[in-house]
């Protein structure tokens, strides 16, 4: 799958978008989350507190229990300042 | 009829009252159109911000806005709706956003533009980063927005 990130997400992570393969036991965005923290410091860094982070699975906002089975594109960012 | 929504996420400025123009050209149906326009401000408290810049989510963005401009007409009798979010980088004064919302009478023209502000600024993929005289930080979300878009779910 495609992961995106965004924001201060994105600069902690250095990368703005990469494609990975979690193992079949990652299966909720929860389990993701924990999966990409253990992949490096800035990925720690980015995930440090997961409640602040907000997922969207194919472009739609999901809560942390939502299961990423079948999404194409997850991405990752924090609580929206637009407008 | 279908309500004619535009959607547009740009770099450039907009022009409120060529949108308006080009939102009534031809209509005869329009009674009334509420703007709001959202302008970056050159202070946050007592401290002076040189710039910001606005991050989005492509697509994601746009399909955002969409269903809840959707949202709107199906809420509303709107008859048009205009919504233009800038990227990139703004100066104290610059125009950010604009929301037009037209309709036969006012009441559904405020009520809908309203909507549409509270959701964009809770809702939509879009961040904001100051820069400020001791370096640059990413603005925090306020509970007040989430809030403001919470009590449009409270029927």
């Amino acid at each position: 799958m495609k992961v995106k990130y965004f924001a201060w997400v994105r600069e902690r992570i250095g990368l703005d978008e990469e494609t990975i393969e979690p193992p079949a036991e990652v299966a909720t965005v929860s389990d993701l989350i924990g999966w990409l923290s253990a992949r490096g410091e800035g990925y720690a860094f980015a995930f440090e507190k997961p409640g602040v982070i907000r997922t969207a699975l194919d472009r739609t906002h999901v809560r942390p229990d939502t299961p990423i089975a079948g999404a194409r594109e997850v991405a990752f960012f924090p609580p929206m300042t637009g407008g | 009829m279908t309500v004619p929504v535009t959607i547009r996420i740009q770099d450039a400025d907009f022009d409120i009252a060529a949108e308006i123009a080009a939102m009534s050209k031809g209509r005869t149906d329009i009674g009334a159109v509420v703007s709001f326009s959202g302008i970056c401000r050159g202070a946050e408290g007592d401290d002076a911000v040189a710039a910001l810049t606005l991050e989005h989510y492509p697509g994601m963005a746009e399909d955002e806005i969409g269903r809840h401009a959707a949202e709107a007409v199906k809420r509303w009798p709107v008859t048009a709706l205009t919504i233009v979010h800038r990227v990139g980088r703004m100066l104290p004064g610059d125009n950010i956003v604009l929301v037009l919302a037209a309709s036969s009478h006012r009441q559904a023209a405020f009520a809908a533009a309203e909507f549409l502000m509270d959701y964009l600024k809770a809702n939509a993929p879009f961040w904001k980063r100051e820069e400020r005289a001791d370096g640059t930080r990413w603005v925090e979300a306020h509970d007040r927005d989430d809030a403001a878009a919470a009590r449009w779910s409270k029927d």
